[in-house]
């Protein structure tokens, strides 16, 4: 329903930029906190309007954050992460929506059942499987009372480690699913008759019709994966993994035995948020097209 | 060009059986069509000769090769659908070409051969453009070229013009018989619309519930329907039939009505239904005694004919007539030439055929 009353358009205006501001606020605290020197930012009131200190209190963070590192290793592993869950999704979705198989309903609850089992819920044995990839199929060896010795695979201090454990989730799964299953079932019997097998098909025409879905799905795991904290603080002890929001954690008072220094820790806020935002402003043309209608 | 043959194909999804052991030849060069109502299983036969649907029971061969385990794109079959399935991303050209491109044609032959389909069906500005921007009777034709392009075998076209509007469906009827004649490629065409399966089908294949009413060359179908229930599903408007009691060996009654019938043998009382096609009944001045009289209470006029709408016997009937006459409601006395009679048993539905010359003779 959509109404066109001058006092609804209003109320809904107000409404709207009323949140608008709620949003923004913490933002632009972040913004006055860190344009001050620590002598102003650490008066009663703070300043309320941005001063001119934002450009040295940035390069102090860049410095004092090793945020030249900590963000490549963010990049990589946000983007690893965006990528896989992309094609980890497509081709897992691919399968339930495409093929006839007799398990198929059972790996699509599997795969459900994994929605109610988010990373900080499974943490724990993640961690222990993350020690030892192949422990649980050692403990299956043990169990069944076959002496196999299979080799430690420890994930921890590794690429992997920090990306597999984000990747295996099933949001983006549904997303797909939910997709294809928009697409005409003729499409694939058009392909079919035109002599394209499950590879060609899928090559040629899903994922050509899907890019929006990626785009989407990208978008929103490429922000997942860089605001990920709590992982990467249990499973990188190494200084040459550490990602950048563990770095920010740091910044943040008294880590390094100081006094708080607000205004360094906020312009290392404000460097940590710039990528996904860079990422979100890029695709957001086709994010939002891949979220909300399929083309008509 | 290739023959098809179809030998005992059933179908069944779990336990419920669809199509009842159909055979049925086609020869090569042929013009099928398969016509029946929804959910005849004429959908599900042509699939299964496009190797979209496994085959149950039973076989089909296409040029002497039984394809029931062969790949779709191992048959030599063509198919246009219903609601074109075009790619949405590709353009005209591409659509048309995607066939060849899997195939590994190399891209300038490739092209030749896009411009040259292009060409032939009349799309020659247009294959840049993506088949958003098509008209339905444009993108019918890019369907159409999809499958020109293969060079098939065989072309199967699944009710391609139902999404069509009527002024184009016909112009698109027009053009596939035109392909057709042109390449002479064996084609079978499934339709719940009577009228193309008139104008297109060198033969006709009527399918119900899954099993083969009659096959025919349309004028055989139109003129000797098989049953009545092709006699009920064949024609605009379809034939007249009206549940009666044979009275005599050429008398049949209803309704206290009484209608002279060729000679068929009849065994009086026994249960009949009398069919007649809508042309066929003639109002005249002066009833015949006992004769028909219809009871018409709905007049169409359609420029070209009049449809007279009644009752006559305890069924609905309509009687044809040339425009300029002016019969209206009411009573409406009619003579129906017996050679124009269709008779058909009540229990089995299926006709019933006249006494050789010979046998009434005698």
């Amino acid at each position: 329903m959509i109404e066109r009353t001058p006092l609804v358009n209003l109320l809904t205006h107000l409404v709207l930029v009323g949140g608008l501001l709620v949003l923004l606020l913490p933002v632009y605290v972040v913004v006055v906190a860190a344009s001050h020197d620590l002598v102003a930012v650490n008066q009663v009131p703070m300043p309320l309007l941005p001063g001119h200190h934002l450009w040295e209190n940035l390069a102090v963070a860049w410095q004092k954050g090793n945020f030249r590192n900590v963000m490549l290793t963010s990049v990589i592993v946000a983007g690893l992460v965006a990528a896989g869950k992309v094609g980890l999704s497509a081709i897992s979705a691919y399968s339930i929506v495409y093929f006839d198989y007799r398990l198929r309903m059972v790996f699509f609850w599997i795969i459900f059942a994994t929605l109610m089992l988010p990373l900080e819920v499974r943490i724990v044995p993640t961690y222990a499987v993350a020690a030892n990839a192949l422990e649980p199929f050692q403990a299956l060896f043990d169990l069944s009372g076959l002496s196999v010795t299979l080799p430690r695979w420890n994930l921890l201090n590794s690429y992997s480690g920090l990306v597999l454990p984000l990747v295996a989730t099933a949001t983006g799964t549904f997303l797909y699913r939910q997709f294809f299953m928009t697409i005409p079932d003729e499409l694939a019997e058009a392909a079919k008759m035109d002599g394209a097998g499950a590879f060609r098909f899928f090559k040629d025409v899903i994922l050509p019709l899907s890019v929006t879905n990626m785009a989407a799905l990208g978008t929103i795991m490429f922000v997942y994966a860089w605001n990920q904290y709590l992982w990467p603080l249990l499973v990188v002890t190494d200084q040459n993994y550490a990602t950048a929001s563990m770095e920010l954690g740091r910044l943040v008072p008294s880590a390094y035995g100081e006094a708080p220094v607000w205004n360094t820790a906020m312009a290392g806020t404000l460097i940590v948020m710039a990528p996904p935002l860079a990422v979100v402003v890029v695709l957001q043309r086709w994010f939002v097209r891949g979220l909300v209608a399929v083309e008509k | 060009m290739s023959d098809i043959a179809i030998r005992g194909v059933r179908k069944s999804y779990g336990r419920i059986e669809t199509v009842h052991g159909l055979d049925l030849a086609f020869g090569a060069g042929e013009f099928v069509v398969i016509l029946g109502p929804s959910g005849c299983g004429k959908s599900t036969l042509l699939r299964m000769i496009a190797g979209l649907e496994s085959i149950t029971a039973g076989e089909i061969a296409i040029g002497g090769r039984v394809v029931n385990r062969l790949e779709p794109r191992e048959r030599g079959c063509a198919m246009v659908f219903q609601n074109y399935a075009l790619y949405p991303h590709m353009t005209v050209a591409e659509n048309i070409g995607y066939a060849l491109k899997v195939a590994g044609v190399p891209k300038a032959e490739r092209l030749r051969r896009i411009a040259e389909v292009g060409r032939s069906i009349g799309l020659d500005g247009l294959l840049d453009r993506r088949p958003a921007q098509l008209s339905g009777g444009q993108r019918q034709r890019v369907a159409m070229g999809r499958a020109i392009i293969r060079e098939p075998k065989v072309f199967l076209f699944d009710e391609p013009l139902s999404n069509l509007d009527a002024t184009l469906r016909v112009q698109m009827r027009i053009e596939i018989r035109r392909l057709h004649d042109r390449q002479g490629v064996t084609s079978v065409f499934v339709t719940h619309d009577q009228t193309e399966a008139m104008t297109l089908a060198d033969r006709l294949v009527v399918l119900n519930a899954g099993r083969v009413e009659q096959v025919g060359t349309p004028e055989e179908v139109y003129h000797r329907p098989a049953s009545r229930f092709v006699a009920g599903f064949v024609g605009s408007p379809p034939m007249n039939v009206v549940d009666a009691t044979a009275a005599g060996p050429d008398t049949v009654t209803f309704g206290g009505l009484q209608l002279t019938v060729p000679p068929h043998g009849l065994e009086r009382g026994a249960r009949l239904a009398v069919g007649f096609r809508p042309e066929d009944a003639v109002p005249t001045a002066q009833a015949a005694p006992d004769g028909p009289v219809a009871a018409i209470d709905l007049v169409e006029d359609l420029g070209a004919l009049r449809l007279l709408r009644g009752r006559l016997g305890g069924a609905d009937v309509v009687v044809q007539t040339a425009a300029g006459t002016r019969h209206g409601r009411g009573p409406l006395p009619l003579q129906i030439a017996p050679s124009a009679i269709h008779l058909f048993d009540a229990e089995t539905g299926l006709r019933l055929a006249p006494r050789a010359v010979r046998a009434a003779a005698a």
